[in-house]
C-alpha cells in the first residue's frame, strides 16, 4: 500500500498536526519508503498466531476502591498555559 | 384506552411504518474512587478538585484499574443473565477533545467484560402475559470525560476534569425495541435492576445514566433502515420524545424522497427537536488498539463467586415472590418498582406483618401519606417495624381501623411508636361488655321511638345504634362486640 | 579534571565510606565537570544545588552511620524522567518549561537510596532517535573522536545520548537511561560504557514520559558492570502505580556477581551475521565468544528465525503506541500552546503540535496514526503483534538450548553527526541487534569490547532469559575483565 498527499493530509488531520503543503509533499515519499519497508512482514506466515498481549507473563492487578488521590488543584493547574478561576481555558468550543 | 400491547405504527402517506430502536446506556458505576485513579467521584465538587495527576494525563502517568468498578460491572452483567468474559481487555479509543485529557478514552471494544444478556419488560404493567425480552449485546467498562463550560467567558470554554476518569458501564442493547413505550419500559427496568444491584444510583438528573438512542424506520416487516444516533439523552421522557420525533422525521424525509443520513444527533429538550451533531463523513476514526499500559483483565472463580453471591433478589424475582404471598399483581409490581420501596416493604414483612394486609396498607395509606407530604420512602419517618406494630394492633383487635388511621397520622407527625401513642392517648379498643352494655342501655333508653320502629321491622336502624354506641365509646369499642351486644339487647 | 571524576561508582562508594573524601567533594568535582563539559551539550538542565544538598545529607549520614546504598553518589537523570520542580521536557519543545509537581518512581528510588542529581540529560525528542540529533536542545557531541585527525563531530548514539556522553566524558559516574528499542545499549556501545535494560516490568514506568508503553524500560548506564548492578538494584522494584510492574523482590545483583561461567551455555544466533556489517563488528563479536569460553561457558549455535522482521515489527508497534501516548501534548494542560489568530480548538491543537514536535516525532506520529487507522489496523498493527509473538517464541525456543545470547550491540561504531539524518531507514538500522530483545521484553546489556581501527568503542551485547539480569551481568563482567577496556576519550572540550 502506498499513500498519496491527500491521504497524508487526512492522517495529519487525524493526528492534529498542522502540516504545510511542502511538508506534506516531503512526507509522502518518506512515509511510503517506511511503509514499503515494514510491509515485508507480509512474508511471515502468521496463520493461527495470536497477537502478543503481554510482553512478560503478568496479571493485571486491581486497586482497592479507596480515595487516596485528587484534591491537588494547584498541582493540576500549575503548568497550564491558561488557567482561569480553577479551570483550564481553551478557545471557545461550539457544540 | 389504547391497548399497550398493540404495535406502534407511524402512519405515513405511503402506509404504516415500524420503528426500530436500540439504546446504548452509559451508567456511572457506584464507586468511591475513579476507574483508574484514586480521585473521588462525588457529585458537585469545586472544579478540578477531584482530579489526580493520572486524570489530568500528566506526562508519565499510568492507569491502575479499580477492582470495585470491575466487580460492579460483573454483578450487573450477572443480574442481566449475561455472559461474563473471564478474559477481557482495555482498548484506547483515540480522539482529540478538550474534555479528554489523554487524547484517548480507555474503553473496551474488542474484548468487553460482559457479553450477551437480556432484560425482561412488561408491555402492560398490569398484564403478566405482556412480557418481552430485550437483548443486551454487551456491557463494557470505560472512562467518563471531563466537562466543558461554555457560558463563563465570551471567547473561551472552561474545562473541569472532575468527571474525567469516572467509571462508566456502557450497556448496549440489541435493536429489539419497537416503540417509545418499550424503550421507556426498558430504561425503567434497567434502572431498577442497576439500583437493586447497587452498581449505579440511576440518578439521571446528575448524569449517572444517559442514553444514546439509535432509531431507524422501516415498512412493516421490511429491510432495516439507516439509523441515526441521538447522544446523551438524560431522562426516560426525553428518550421517548426523541424516538417519537426522530421516527416521524425519518418517515417524512423518506416519503418526500429523501434519504436518512447515518449521523450523530443532539436532542434539544426546550424545542423538542433533534439536530445534526456530525455526519458520517467527518466521523472520527478512533484507531482503537489495546492499551499497552494495561494487561488483559483475567477474573478468577473466587472473584466471580463473590459477585454472584453478593447479588440481591432482583425485581422480577421479588415481584413473583410477593405475588406468591397473595399480594395482587398490581401491588407486587408497585412495591418492587423502586428498590427502596421494595426494601422497606420487605422489612415490613420480616417484622411479621401479614402480606396482604401489609401490601394494601402500604399502597393505600403509606404511599398516600408520602405523596401528600412530598417525601420519599427513604425519608419516611416510620420504620417498617413500627408499621408492622401498627398493623398488628389492628389485626389483634387492640385498635380499630378508624383509630389506626388516627394513630398513623400521629406517628407521621411525632415519629412515636404506635403502642406508645395508643397507650398515652387511651386509644385502646375496648371489648369490656360492661362498659359497652352501659352505653347501649343509655342509647336505647334515649331513643325509645327508634327501638320501637326497629322492632317493628325497620332493620336499617341497626346501623344507627352501632354508630351511636361507637360515638359514645369515642371509637374505641370493639365493633364486633358492639354488634353482638346490640343484637342481644334488641332481641 | 579532578581525579574523582575518573572514578567508578564502586570506587567513589569505597573512598567515601572509607573517609578518603567527602560526598561534597565528589559533588563539587562533578558539578565542575558538568560546567566544563557544556560543549558536549549533554545536560539540558544543571542542578548543582541538588547534587550538593544530597552530598551534604550523605556526609551527615556518614557521621551517624546511617548511610544508604548510593549515599555520596551524584547521578545524571535522563530528561525523560519527571523530576519534581526541575524542567522535564523529554527533549521536546512541546514540553518547554514543564516543571512536574511529581517525581518518577525510578529517579525517586535513586534519591531515596541517597543519590544526588547533577542535572537532566539531553536525549532524542521523546526518545525517538538513535543519534540524539532529534533533541530540541540540539545534538549531543560524543566525547570520542576518530583517530584520523579529521576532528569530525560524532554522535554518542541515542536516544540516551546525553546520558552516554556524560558518563564517558566523566560528567557523571552513572546515569539513568531508557530503552525502547536499544536506547540504552546502542549509546553505551558508541561511547565505551556499560548499560543494561532490565526485564520489562522490573523498573516502574510511572513518571517516565511514555514513548512506546509495551517496550519502554529504564536502566542504568555507567562505567562498569558492577556500577550498573549497584544502580539497577536501587532503580528496580515493584510499583503499584504501574499496572505492568512486576511484583517480585529485587535480587541482590551486586552481591550475586561472578565471572565463573562454567556450566553456562551461550547461544550465537546465526541470523545476526548480516550483510554489510563491518568486519570489525564481527571480529569483536568473535572475540566476545572467546572471552566467554575462557570464562568457562560452552558456546552453541542457535537460530532466531524471525530476527529479520524485528525492526519492521518495531517500527509499526512503537510508532502506533507513540501516536496515542503523545496525544496528550495538546496545549491544554501544560507545555506549549499555539493558537492561530481566531483559531478554534482544533486549530490550536494542530498548530501547537506542529510547532512543538520535531520532524522525527511527527514522522512517527504519522506512521503510528496511519497503521492504526480504519482499514489498515489489521494489515499493520495486528500483523506486527503476531510477528512479535513469533519473535518472542524464537527466544523461548533458543533459551531451551542456551542460557544467554551473545551478539554485537550495534552494526557500526559511532557515526558522524548529520550522517544519517536524511535517511530515516538508515538511522533505524542502528538498532537492528538491539530491537529483538526489546520486543521480547528480555534483559539485555552492552559492555565495551574494544576499539575499532578508528579508535572508536565497540560494544558487545548480551541477552538473557526473562528475569535473568544476573546471568547477563555476570557474562558482562566476564567480558569486562577480559577486555580490560580502560580507554577514555581524549579530552578536547
Ligand atoms: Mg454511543
Ligand atoms: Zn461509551
Amino acid at each position: 500500500m502506498s499513500v498519496n498527499a491527500d491521504q497524508v493530509r487526512h492522517v495529519a488531520r487525524l493526528a492534529r498536526l498542522a502540516l504545510g503543503n511542502d511538508e506534506i509533499d516531503r512526507m509522502v515519499p518518506e512515509l511510503n519508503n517506511i511503509l514499503g519497508w515494514v510491509e515485508q512482514l507480509g512474508e511471515v506466515d502468521t496463520d493461527g498466531v495470536e497477537p502478543l498481549t503481554a510482553v512478560i507473563e503478568n496479571h493485571l492487578r486491581l486497586r482497592d476502591d479507596v480515595v487516596n488521590d485528587g484534591n491537588v488543584r494547584d498541582d493540576i493547574l500549575e503548568n497550564a498555559p491558561d488557567a482561569q478561576h480553577g479551570f483550564f481555558a481553551v478557545p471557545k468550543v461550539i457544540e | 384506552m389504547a391497548d399497550a400491547t398493540a404495535p406502534y405504527r407511524i402512519k405515513g402517506e405511503t402506509g404504516d411504518w415500524e420503528v426500530v430502536i436500540g439504546l446504548e446506556v452509559h451508567a456511572q458505576v457506584t464507586s468511591n474512587a475513579k476507574l483508574f485513579s484514586g480521585a473521588a467521584t462525588a457529585f458537585g465538587a469545586e472544579p478540578n478538585t477531584q482530579v489526580s495527576l493520572v486524570d489530568a494525563a500528566m506526562p508519565g502517568m499510568l492507569p491502575v484499574p479499580n477492582r470495585e468498578c470491575i466487580r460492579q460491572a460483573v454483578r450487573t452483567g450477572m443480574a442481566l443473565d449475561a455472559v461474563i468474559n473471564r478474559w477481557s481487555r482495555f482498548d484506547r479509543k483515540n480522539y482529540f477533545y478538550a474534555d479528554l485529557p489523554q487524547g484517548y478514552q480507555i474503553s473496551q471494544l474488542y474484548h468487553p467484560l460482559v457479553g450477551p444478556g437480556e432484560v425482561e419488560i412488561l408491555l402492560d404493567e398490569k398484564d403478566e402475559n405482556s412480557v418481552k425480552q430485550i437483548g443486551i449485546e454487551r456491557i463494557h467498562v470505560e472512562q467518563d470525560a471531563g466537562k466543558l463550560m461554555h457560558d463563563q467567558h465570551p471567547t473561551m470554554s472552561y474545562v473541569d476534569l472532575n468527571r474525567s476518569g469516572v467509571a462508566l458501564m456502557e450497556i448496549v442493547s440489541r435493536p429489539d425495541m419497537r416503540s417509545p413505550a418499550e424503550a421507556g419500559a426498558y430504561l425503567r427496568k434497567l434502572r431498577a435492576i442497576l439500583r437493586y444491584v447497587g452498581s449505579c444510583d440511576g440518578n439521571m438528573e446528575e448524569g449517572s445514566m444517559r442514553a444514546d438512542v439509535n432509531v431507524s424506520v422501516r415498512k412493516v416487516g421490511g429491510e432495516l433502515g439507516t439509523r441515526t444516533e441521538t447522544k446523551n439523552v438524560n431522562s426516560v421522557r426525553f428518550v421517548m420524545a426523541v424516538i417519537e420525533h426522530e421516527a416521524r422525521r425519518q418517515v417524512e424525509l423518506i416519503e418526500e424522497g429523501g434519504e436518512v443520513a447515518q449521523e450523530t444527533r443532539l436532542y434539544d429538550p426546550d424545542k423538542n427537536v433533534t439536530r445534526t451533531l456530525r455526519s458520517k463523513e467527518d466521523a472520527h476514526d478512533y484507531r482503537y488498539f489495546p492499551d499497552p499500559d494495561l494487561l488483559p483483565l483475567e477474573l478468577d472463580e473466587a472473584f466471580l463467586e463473590e459477585c454472584r453471591s453478593s447479588l440481591p433478589e432482583l425485581p422480577d424475582a421479588k415481584r413473583k415472590r410477593f405475588e406468591g404471598l397473595g399480594i395482587s399483581a398490581y401491588g407486587a409490581s408497585v412495591l418492587t418498582a423502586e428498590v427502596e420501596t421494595a426494601r422497606w416493604f420487605d422489612g415490613l414483612l420480616s417484622a411479621g406483618a401479614e402480606p396482604k394486609q401489609a401490601a394494601n396498607w402500604t399502597v393505600a395509606e403509606l404511599f398516600g401519606a408520602l405523596n401528600r407530604t412530598g417525601k420519599s420512602i427513604d425519608e419516611c419517618p416510620i420504620s417498617p417495624e413500627e408499621a408492622a406494630e401498627l398493623l398488628k394492633l389492628v389485626a389483634d383487635g387492640t385498635i380499630s381501623g378508624t383509630i389506626a388511621k388516627q394513630v398513623f397520622e400521629i406517628m407521621l407527625e411525632t415519629g412515636d411508636a404506635p403502642s406508645k401513642i395508643v397507650e398515652e392517648r387511651g386509644l385502646k379498643q375496648t371489648s369490656d361488655t360492661g362498659a359497652i352494655d352501659a352505653e347501649i342501655d343509655k342509647i336505647l333508653a334515649a331513643n325509645a321511638d327508634k327501638v320501637e320502629q326497629y322492632k317493628a321491622g325497620k332493620e336499617a336502624l341497626f346501623g344507627f345504634f352501632v354508630g351511636q354506641t361507637m360515638k359514645a365509646m369515642a371509637g374505641k369499642a370493639n365493633p364486633g362486640v358492639v354488634n353482638e351486644r346490640l343484637r342481644a339487647k334488641l332481641g | 579534571m579532578s581525579e574523582l571524576t575518573l572514578k567508578t561508582i564502586t570506587e567513589l562508594r569505597e573512598g567515601f565510606r572509607g573517609g578518603d573524601f567527602s560526598a561534597r567533594e565528589i559533588a563539587e568535582a562533578f558539578n565542575a565537570a558538568v560546567v566544563a563539559g557544556r560543549q558536549l551539550n549533554a545536560y539540558t538542565v544543571e542542578t548543582p544545588e541538588l547534587a550538593l544538598e544530597a552530598a551534604d545529607a550523605a556526609d551527615r549520614d556518614r557521621t551517624t552511620n546511617s548511610l544508604k546504598p548510593l549515599s555520596g553518589i551524584p547521578l545524571g537523570i535522563k530528561d525523560l524522567f519527571a523530576t519534581v520542580g526541575v524542567d522535564s521536557t523529554s527533549g521536546s519543545n512541546i514540553l518547554k518549561g514543564f516543571k512536574p509537581t511529581y517525581e518518577s518512581t525510578v529517579s525517586g528510588n535513586l534519591k531515596a537510596a541517597g543519590a544526588g542529581m547533577l542535572g537532566k540529560l539531553n536525549m532524542d525528542e521523546f526518545a525517538m532517535g538513535s543519534s540524539n540529533e532529534t533533541s530540541a536542545y540540539g545534538p549531543v557531541m560524543s566525547p570520542w573522536k576518530r583517530n584520523d585527525g579529521g576532528n569530525a563531530a560524532l554522535t554518542p548514539g541515542g536516544s540516551s545520548g546525553g546520558s552516554a556522553a556524560a558518563v564517558s566524558a566523566g560528567l557523571a559516574p552513572g546515569v539513568t537511561g531508557t530503552d525502547t528499542g536499544g536506547s540504552i545499549r546502542q549509546p553505551a556501545a558508541f561511547t565505551g560504557i556499560s548499560g543494561i535494560k532490565p526485564t520489562y516490568g522490573r523498573c516502574s514506568r510511572w513518571g517516565i514520559v511514555a514513548f512506546a508503553s509495551s517496550l519502554d524500560q529504564a536502566g542504568p548506564m555507567a562505567r562498569t558492570v558492577r556500577d550498573c548492578a549497584i544502580m539497577l538494584e536501587a532503580m528496580a522494584g515493584f510499583d503499584p502505580k504501574d499496572a505492568t510492574s512486576l511484583n517480585l523482590p529485587v535480587p541482590q545483583w551486586e552481591a550475586g556477581l561472578t565471572t565463573d561461567l562454567r556450566g553456562k551455555k551461550v547461544g550465537i544466533p546465526k541470523e545476526y551475521r548480516i550483510d554489510g556489517v563491518p568486519d570489525e563488528i564481527n571480529a569483536i563479536w568473535d572475540q566476545g565468544i572467546e572471552w566467554l569460553k575462557d570464562a568457562g561457558a560452552e558456546v552453541v549455535q542457535i537460530s532466531l528465525p524471525h530476527t529479520k522482521y524485528a525492526l519492521p515489527t518495531y517500527y509499526i508497534i512503537a510508532p502506533a503506541e507513540a501516536s496515542s501516548n503523545l496525544a496528550r501534548y495538546d496545549g491544554v494542560r501544560y507545555g506549549l500552546r499555539d493558537t492561530p489568530e481566531g483559531g478554534n480548538l482544533d486549530a490550536m491543537y494542530a498548530a501547537t503540535r506542529a510547532a512543538g514536535f520535531g520532524a522525527e516525532v511527527k514522522r512517527r506520529i504519522m506512521i503510528g496514526t496511519y497503521v492504526l487507522s480504519a482499514g489498515f489496523y489489521d494489515a499493520y498493527f495486528t500483523k506486527a503483534q503476531k510477528v512479535r509473538t513469533l519473535i518472542k517464541r524464537d527466544f523461548a525456543e533458543a533459551f531451551k538450548q542456551c542460557d544467554l545470547i551473545l551478539t554485537p550491540t550495534a552494526p557500526s561504531a559511532a557515526f558522524g553527526l548529520n550522517e544519517k539524518m536524511a535517511d530515516p531507514l538508515a538511522m533505524y538500522l542502528n538498532d537492528v541487534f538491539a530491537v529483538p530483545a526489546s520486543l521480547a521484553g528480555l534483559p539485555a546489556m552492552s559492555v565495551p569490547g574494544g576499539l575499532d581501527s578508528q579508535g572508536l568503542p565497540l560494544g558487545i551485547h548480551l541477552i538473557g532469559r526473562e528475569l535473568d539480569e544476573q546471568g547477563v551481568l555476570n557474562a558482562g563482567l566476564a567480558i569486562e575483565e577480559r577486555a580490560g577496556f580502560t580507554h577514555r576519550p581524549k579530552r578536547w572540550w
